[in-house]
C-alpha cells in the first residue's frame, strides 16, 4: 500500500512548514487528489491516522478535495468532463485528448496554531 | 523550485493562488498557509537528480512495469540477447524478495543491481539513487529498471526514468487498461506479451486491449511480442534504438551540470 509512503512524505512537508512558521500544532491539512493520481483518498485517510502519531499534526484533520476528471480535445478544441478510464471528448468522441484536471496529488494548504 | 515554476497549477486549483495570496491569516495565533506542492515532492526532487545522473552519463533509462509474472525479466533477457553486441546495457532489479531476477540478468553477462531495501510494493527515486551509485553508468548506453510486479503503486513514483514501458500479458484480461488506467496512461509503449500463447486462449483479444487503451487517450505504440517465439521483437528493438538515438542527439546539444549527491 503506497498510500502510507505518500502520507509520510506529506507529513514531512507539513512538519517542515510548521517548523518554519514556528507553529506548535497543525490543525488542518488540505490536499487535492484526482482519480488519475493513483492514490485512493480513503486509503490515504487510513494511513494518516497511523502516520500522524508523534508529529505536530497528531490531532490534525485531513481534508481531501477530489478533483474532477476533465479533458481538452485536440481535434475540436472542446473541454469536457470525462471518467478515469474513458477520457474521450464529450463533444466529438475523439480519443486524442489532453488531461486538464484529474491527476492532481497536491498539498493545497495547512492551518497552524502558534503558541 | 516547484513553488515558483507554477508546474502544479491546474484548472482546479488556480483560484487558490489568485485569491487571498500565500498567507491568509485568520487570527493572530492561527494561520492558514497555501502550499500547492506535489505530495511526493521529496520523491520528485530525487527523481530529477537521478535524471541528471542519467543525462550526464548519456544513459537512456527505461522503467518496466506490469503485474507479477507478465514477462518483464524474460523480455529483458531476450532484449539483451539481441542488443548486447551493439549497446552496453545495465539493469536495476526491483524484485525485493529474491535475487533470482538479478541473477538471470547477470547470467546474460550484463551488470544487474538488486534493490534490497524498502517496501515491497513499488520502487521509489531514493532506492534507485542508491542503486545508481553501484551501477557503472559511465559504461552504459541503456539502463532498464524492472519495477516490482504491481499495476497500482509503481505508477505514482517517478524514478527519474526517461521512458515507461507497461507490459500486459495475454494470460491477463484484455480489459486491464480500463481497470488500471493510471499505469497504462503513463506508458510510452505498451507491450502485449506472451503472444505465442494467443492461439491457446479464446478470451484475450488484442483489439479489445487496444480499444481499452484508446479510451485512456493513449496515443503511443502498442506491440504484440513474444520472448519465446520472438514475434514483434523487431518492432520493440527498433523502437528502443530510435529512442536511444534521439536521446543521444539531445545529449550532444547541451550537457548539464550535476549537483552534489546526497
Ligand atoms: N510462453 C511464454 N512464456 C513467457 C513469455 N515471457 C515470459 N514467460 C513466462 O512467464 C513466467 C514469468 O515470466 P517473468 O519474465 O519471470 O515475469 P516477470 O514479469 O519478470 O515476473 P515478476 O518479476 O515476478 O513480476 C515465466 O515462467 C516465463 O518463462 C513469453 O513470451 N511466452
Ligand atoms: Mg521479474
Ligand atoms: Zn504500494
Ligand atoms: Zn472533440
Ligand atoms: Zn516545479
Ligand atoms: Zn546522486
Amino acid at each position: 500500500m503506497h498510500e502510507l509512503s505518500v502520507c509520510q512524505s506529506m507529513l514531512r512537508q507539513v512538519e517542515e512548514i510548521a517548523q518554519r512558521e514556528q507553529a506548535t500544532s497543525v490543525e488542518r491539512i488540505v490536499i487535492q487528489i484526482g482519480p488519475l493520481s493513483g492514490v485512493v483518498p480513503e486509503l490515504l485517510q487510513q494511513a494518516f491516522t497511523i502516520a500522524r502519531c508523534g508529529t505536530r499534526a497528531e490531532s490534525a484533520e485531513l481534508v481531501t478535495q477530489t478533483q474532477p476528471v476533465r479533458v481538452h480535445c485536440l481535434q475540436c478544441g472542446y473541454d469536457s468532463d470525462a471518467q478515469a478510464n474513458r477520457l474521450l471528448c464529450a463533444e466529438c468522441g475523439d480519443y486524442r485528448t489532453r488531461l486538464i484536471s484529474g491527476d492532481e496529488l497536491l498539498l493545497a494548504s495547512v492551518e497552524l496554531t502558534k503558541n | 523550485m516547484c513553488d515558483t515554476c507554477g508546474c502544479n497549477v491546474t484548472h482546479g486549483n488556480r483560484h487558490l493562488i489568485e485569491e487571498g495570496g500565500k498567507h491568509a491569516h485568520t487570527s493572530d495565533d492561527h494561520v492558514a498557509i497555501e502550499v500547492l506542492e506535489n505530495l511526493l515532492s521529496e520523491n520528485d526532487h530525487q527523481a530529477a537528480h537521478n535524471r541528471e545522473h542519467f543525462e550526464r552519463h548519456g544513459v537512456l533509462a527505461i522503467n518496466l512495469m506490469s503485474s507479477p509474472g507478465s514477462g518483464k525479466t524474460r523480455l529483458l533477457e531476450r532484449t539483451i540477447d539481441h542488443l548486447k553486441e551493439r549497446y552496453k546495457i545495465g539493469v536495476i532489479e526491483g524484485d525485493l524478495e529474491t535475487e533470482n531476477d538479478a541473477q538471470r540478468i547477470r547470467d546474460k553477462g550484463v551488470p544487474a543491481v538488486q534493490i534490497t531495501t524498502g517496501t515491497a510494493c513499488h520502487l521509489d527515486a531514493h532506492m534507485i539513487h542508491q542503486a545508481l551509485h553501484q551501477t557503472p553508468l559511465d559504461e552504459l548506453d541503456l539502463l532498464f529498471i524492472e519495477n516490482v510486479g504491481n499495476l497500482v503503486c509503481p505508477a505514482s513514483f517517478d524514478l527519474g526514468q526517461h521512458l515507461n514501458v507497461t507490459l500486459l500479458s495475454v494470460t491477463e484480461g484484455d480489459d486491464k487498461p480500463a481497470k488500471y488506467p493510471v499505469i497504462f496512461r503513463a506508458a510510452d509503449h505498451v507491450l502485449i506479451t506472451k503472444s505465442d500463447l494467443l492461439p491457446l486462449l479464446d478470451d484475450f483479444d488484442p483489439d479489445n486491449a487496444g480499444q481499452a487503451l484508446q479510451q485512456l487517450a493513449y496515443k503511443n505504440p502498442i506491440t504484440l511480442v513474444s520472448a519465446k517465439s520472438d514475434q514483434g521483437m523487431d518492432e520493440w528493438l527498433n523502437w528502443l534504438e530510435a529512442q536511444q538515438q534521439q536521446q543521444n542527439r539531445q545529449q550532444s546539444k547541451g550537457a548539464g551540470s550535476i549537483q552534489t549527491c546526497l
